[in-house]
């Protein structure tokens, strides 16, 4: 039988009576309450509180640390520094995120951690953390990227060579990689343009943002067995992570995944936790460790920080015949930026033939970058995007119509490889170009901007169960993480499978110990992939189901069908037998049987592609440069919506968090080399009296390769935000800016330089 | 380690005692939106906290022939909603309004607004363009001061060993009198000021402005009273040339930082503008008065 | 450390403990008392899921002293819903609208949406969103928040 990757059994005519509709979610009753257990909220008997100290330079040599003093002092039950860790060779995975977590030879960034300790009360521990004597050596140190990649940098790892360069120098280095990618003939293609665009852009680090700092409990029993209850986006890479940089099995560690406050990619890395662990198995005691918001901003999190230029070029008759870019990622002070998504995706939207593309990953004194919705890709999509709609001005074209012109379809071979199957790209443009936003007209003294982006979507190692209760109740066993309803929308995909009511499914966690590998929630892969392997472990207990029917009336499998959660049979022909119901099965046959599930184990894939457009309004004021958004519409395609409410969360979602990116959101450091705004006062999230309602369209062109033809509507929604409002910003005063946060200094700034330019004119 | 106490007299008497034998060990505790993110982020490490607002006359909102006293230790919440308050000071009430959230502001009080001293603090132009007098209490008896002079620097006052801020007495306004505040951030809310304006107006019954306050926070190390921006108005029928000659005066009056929350440049220009919107607004409410 | 005595009323409930004078309400209420429905996100003030009643003043127990606490009434989450199965009509518009995305942050939402409903029971769509500012949520875009807040407003007023 065809495996559900290649047969997702995907019927565009299937009656749904549970998919599409809006249940409340199973965890919401909790979450409204206060009963829902985050991070943080775990209490166990016997537990001390970790806090950990960390390196006030952005970069100097570890020299000697003592932690005498803090150990003596009463209630202080375990210190760890880096002694406590096995040493892993230099630049390898385990050996990076090792030094990440715990400074071994030298501090990197502001906020590095240099030792733990763990204390009866939390006023004790950081009583200790005072206590201990560190010495350092400082270095010079580097946080912008062009400046660390310069001949004379200072130079973060002596090991470091840079990768992709053919014949390059022996001698130590800030850049981590070159990336080379190419199709079709650039040059040829920029000869054909009638215009070309050609601009620079740059960007600054954000952070996600998640309100939940990281909090967890690590307990270490008498047999070295090691428990770990923490919010993740990935309880098995954390798994896995851990054993590599402790020297442990996999099967010693035991992660368990709290209810998340947030992740957003920023909680697919761990930072506190495996601290917490050393402090329990040298304490012997439960350890809880939760990062203050100063912390968090200053040792988690940000994402790339940017410099990129861009050129692209059409033919008057509205082709874009070429597409070039360099392009500069700051990654932090280890290598791990996911950079390559940005030259993949960039473009990948539009048919081009010709594209050439050199990416750069670059290491400075700043913390580790880590996972965004879409990582890298929506800061170059603001330059892209932005030339789009440029060209499409300057040869007169309506800026939907370019796009359509210039739209992927299915069949088209991108950048990376893949080739396109049914994609909604043509079809999202179209629904925009329907909308009353950008049919309605321009409000006076506002800008209006439009731009559209694209993600891949993902897929990858996933398993999960479904049992049957004797009762005919269902259960799922999921080993990826909820970051914002994935539970409901399984639930419901399982109910539609067994033609039960929602009521009857319910969707639980499963600890690293009682399934197998998943990969982190992240991609936009979890409803996709978790919902691909528990439909088919519902379709697995489905035909224990039929032919355990079959059994009973005594005819053969064939002769018996599943429908409405119920086996009938096949035919008049077959007997007259009344149907059985899930729960008749499940009762009758769990005690000479067994009992009835489904587990499905996969790396799964046939993600289908996403693509959005963004329409935004909004007003500059012309005496400050503050930007007032006031009318925002997402238009994305989904595959098929599960559960619609939540779709239009995410696409609401997503856009205000780039709105914050787009006007405000900065990481900004002193000379000396420290984060000047490390808390959510000077780091300016948008506030809820910040934006406008967020209208939204969800277009439905099915991926026929999910079983309810679902794509993915996690990265999406951000992609073309910043893009958006440059280019409104841009009709509103008439240039649009090129550089990362679009904030009011910037914008008054640009407004000044065009009244000069204007009146020299 | 010093160990921290804490009390909360119900006398003034009391309070001034125990500040008084603290000296430099001891803080006081007002709504806490500030003293409290400093104990917590281990920016100060007191021996005492001195919790003032068991004392009755820190609290009370009052009026005497047009003329207010509100307690230093009022929550900005408890003035907003003071009707009678709220109509006869609109602009120092949208000074209180933007100290932080609902949340903050439950708690957050006008004297420690000032108190804390920082150049930004959101209610104190308008108290300063509404000429407002600081009462102080200490182990010396009281004294009153300009509302100006109590901050001479980032973090610094005039207040002496042992004194606090009790409440603050507002003049009677005459007619057509008006004040605003307004204040530049880029976010609508939960900001702190890249440059506040307040002012204060009273025109005669022709329309003659005939007394202006105008005072900008978030511009210099203390926020300012700029009397060039008020003579701007002064004596003029506070026409299109008269704010022009106030948004010049208020830039001219800058002395700002380059930091994160904005640069020079962008600081003088802006309180330009800035105060010649709050000049409009108190306008506006003086011809309506 | 000398420890303060604290005697206190949270939810209706009488409590008494032990705290250092500068302990914050919501480590207090948090991990002394094990009522962990009250959320810390930044112990600044700067993001609102600490939200509680104090006395009937809408507060950050991040921004408050145990201490403060003796002798008045706190309201947490924990206390919202009206008996065993009867959700506040905020709490279920939140669910039926999916104004709670991760629900890191909703604690704090429904009680500070509550003052305002109690305040002005017919809020403007601006009225809530400069009311709820002080509320950080990074998930929704704040969108299904409001609306959860305008279907809530509505509901109880017609009650």
């Amino acid at each position: 039988m065809a495996s559900i990757l290649e047969n997702s059994g995907f019927n565009p005519d299937k009656e749904l009576k549970v998919v599409g509709t809006n249940p409340v979610k199973q965890d919401g009753p909790d979450k409204v309450t206060g009963r829902a257990k985050f991070g943080a909220d775990l209490i166990l008997p016997g537990m001390l509180f970790g806090k950990i100290l960390r390196s006030p330079h952005p970069h100097a040599i570890l020299k000697s640390i003592d932690t005498s003093k803090a150990e003596a002092l009463p209630g202080v039950k375990a210190v760890v520094t880096r002694d406590d860790f096995p040493e892993l060779p230099l630049g390898s995975p385990g050996g990076d995120l090792s030094r990440n977590i715990m400074a071994r030879e030298k501090v990197f960034y502001d906020g590095h951690p240099v030792a733990a300790v763990a204390a009866t009360s939390e006023p004790v521990a950081k009583r200790a953390l005072k206590l201990i004597e560190v010495e350092y050596e400082t270095l010079p140190h580097v946080i912008d990227p062009v400046e660390a990649m310069q001949p004379g940098a200072p130079i973060l790892h002596d090991h470091l060579r840079t990768k992709g360069v053919e014949g390059a120098e022996d001698s130590p280095t800030n850049v981590v990689e070159r990336l080379d990618l190419a199709m079709g003939d650039v040059e040829a293609g920029f000869a054909e343009a009638d215009v070309i665009v050609e601009r620079e852009y740059d960007s600054k680090p954000m952070h996600q943002g998640y309100i939940e700092p990281q909090g967890c409990v690590a307990n270490c029993n008498e047999d070295d067995q090691i428990e770990l209850w923490c919010c993740t986006q990935g309880t098995h890479v954390f798994r896995d992570r851990l054993a590599d940089i402790l020297r442990l099995d996999s099967s010693r560690i035991k992660v368990m995944q709290s209810e998340m406050g947030g992740g957003f990619g920023g909680k697919t890395g761990f930072y506190g936790e495996p601290l917490a662990v050393v402090l329990s198995k040298k304490a012997r005691r439960p350890v809880k460790i939760v990062l203050t918001r100063n912390e968090v901003f200053r040792c988690t999190g940000p994402v790339s920080g940017t410099r990129s230029r861009i050129k692209m070029g059409c033919t008057n008759d509205g082709k874009i015949v070429a597409a070039e870019a360099e392009l500069i990622f700051q990654t932090g002070a280890f290598t791990g930026s996911m950079f390559f998504n940005a030259p993949h995706a960039m473009f990948t939207r539009y048919a081009l033939d010709n594209i050439k593309t050199t990416a750069w990953e670059v290491v400075s004194n700043r913390p580790k970058v880590n996972a965004f919705r879409a990582p890298c890709v929506p800061q170059i999509v603001f330059g892209v995007e932005g030339i789009v709609t440029e060209l499409a001005n300057k040869i007169g074209m309506d800026e939907i119509d370019f796009r359509l012109k210039n739209a992927a379809t299915e069949g088209y071979t991108t950048l990376y490889g893949a080739t396109f199957g049914p994609i909604g790209f043509v079809e999202t443009l179209e629904a925009a170009k329907k909308t009353d936003h950008y049919n309605a007209p321009v409000k006076p003294g506002e800008g209006r901007g439009l731009a559209a982006g694209f993600w891949f979507n993902r897929g990858g190692d996933t398993t999960g169960s479904l049992t049957i209760t004797p009762d005919g109740s269902v259960n799922i066993m999921l080993g990826t993480s909820d970051v914002a309803g994935s539970r409901v929308s399984i639930s419901m995909m399982a109910a539609e499978e067994l033609g039960v009511p929602l009521e009857k499914v319910r969707a639980n966690f499963a600890d690293t110990s009682a399934i197998g590998n998943n990969r982190v929630t992240a991609g936009s892969r979890t409803t996709f992939s978790s919902g691909m392997v528990i439909v088919d472990g519902a379709r697995q207990a489905i035909d224990k189901m039929v032919a355990r029917a079959a059994e009973i009336w005594g005819v053969s499998p064939e002769e018996v069908t599943f429908e409405d959660g119920h086996c009938r049979p096949a035919s008049a022909n077959v007997g007259d037998f009344e149907p059985l119901s899930i729960k008749d099965i499940a009762s009758r046959t769990s005690v000479s049987h067994g009992a009835i599930a489904g587990h499905s184990e996969m790396n799964v894939t046939g993600e289908g592609p996403g693509f959005g457009v963004h329409i935004v309004d909004l007003k500059v004021d012309r005496g400050t440069g503050r930007v007032d958004v006031t009318r925002y519409t997402v238009i994305e395609d989904a595959g098929k919506a599960i559960h619609p409410l939540q779709v239009e969360g995410q696409y609401q979602g997503g856009a205000v968090q780039g709105v914050g990116w787009a006007l405000n959101e900065e990481y900004i450091y002193r000379e000396d080399g420290t984060l000047d705004n490390p808390s959510f006062l000077d780091y300016r999230m948008p506030v809820a009296s910040d934006v406008p309602m967020i209208d939204t369209v969800i277009v439905e062109v099915p991926n026929p390769n999910h079983p309810y033809g679902l794509r993915g509507v996690g990265e999406v929604p951000v992609v073309p935000t910043l893009a958006a409002i440059g280019n409104a910003i841009g009709d509103a005063i008439g240039i649009r800016p090129q550089s990362l946060p679009m904030s009011p200094p910037k914008l008054l700034e640009l407004m000044d330089g065009g009244e000069t330019k204007a009146a020299a004119e | 380690m010093t160990e921290l106490n804490y009390a909360a007299p119900d006398s003034l008497d009391a309070a001034v005692g125990m500040l008084a034998d603290a000296g430099a060990g001891a803080r006081i505790l007002a709504g806490g939106t500030d003293v409290l993110v400093l104990l917590h982020g281990d920016l100060i490490e007191p021996e005492l906290i001195v919790d003032i607002k068991n004392i009755p006359e820190l609290t009370d909102i009052s009026v005497e022939d047009g003329a207010w006293k509100i307690g230093a230790a009022t929550s900005g919440m408890k003035l907003m909603g003071h009707e009678g308050f709220a109509a006869a000071w609109p602009g120092v009430i949208e000074g209180v309004a933007l100290i932080g959230s609902i949340q903050v502001k439950g708690r957050a009080s006008v004297g420690g607004n000032l108190c804390n001293a920082s150049p930004a603090a959101d209610s104190v132009p308008p108290l300063i363009a509404a000429g407002a007098v600081a009462n102080i209490a200490g182990p010396g008896g009281r004294r009153d001061l300009p509302v100006e002079d109590v901050v001479t620097g980032p973090g610094q006052t005039a207040l002496e060993a042992g004194e606090m801020v009790v409440s603050f007495t507002f003049p009677k306004r005459p007619p057509h009198s008006g004040d605003c505040y307004l204040r530049l951030t880029p976010r609508t809310e939960m900001d702190i000021a890249v440059v506040g304006a307040a002012v204060n107006v009273t025109l005669d019954d022709g329309g003659t402005c005939t007394a202006a306050r105008v005072s900008l926070g978030a511009v210099a190390p203390t926020p300012l009273l700029v009397e060039d921006a008020a003579a701007a108005l002064i004596g003029t029928p506070a026409d299109d040339a008269a704010l022009v000659a106030l948004s010049e005066a208020a830039s001219a009056a800058c002395d700002p930082i380059d930091d994160k929350r904005g640069t020079i440049a962008y600081r003088i220009k802006t309180a330009g503008v800035m105060a010649r919107r709050a000049a409009e607004t108190a306008l506006e409410r003086a011809r309506r008065n | 450390m000398p420890k303060a005595h604290v005697s206190t009323t949270i939810n209706g409930d009488e409590y008494e403990f032990l705290c250092e004078p500068g302990q914050t309400l919501v480590d207090v209420i948090r991990n002394g008392l094990g009522l962990t429905g009250t959320k810390e996100g930044c112990s600044t003030g700067d993001c609102g899921a600490c939200s509680v009643m104090l006395d009937g003043e809408l507060v950050c127990s991040c921004l408050v002293l145990a201490v403060e606490a003796d002798g008045k009434n706190v309201d947490t989450i924990e206390g919202m819903a009206e008996g065993e199965d009867e959700l506040h009509p905020l709490q279920r518009n939140f669910l039926e609208l999916n104004g709670l995305q991760c629900g890191i942050c909703t604690p704090g939402i429904l009680i500070a949406a509550r003052a305002l409903l109690e305040r002005n029971p017919d809020p403007t769509e601006t009225e809530i969103r400069f009311w709820l500012a002080g509320n950080l949520c990074r998930c929704t875009g704040y969108d299904k928040v409001i609306r959860s807040v305008q279907a809530a407003a509505e509901e109880m007023r017609e009650s």
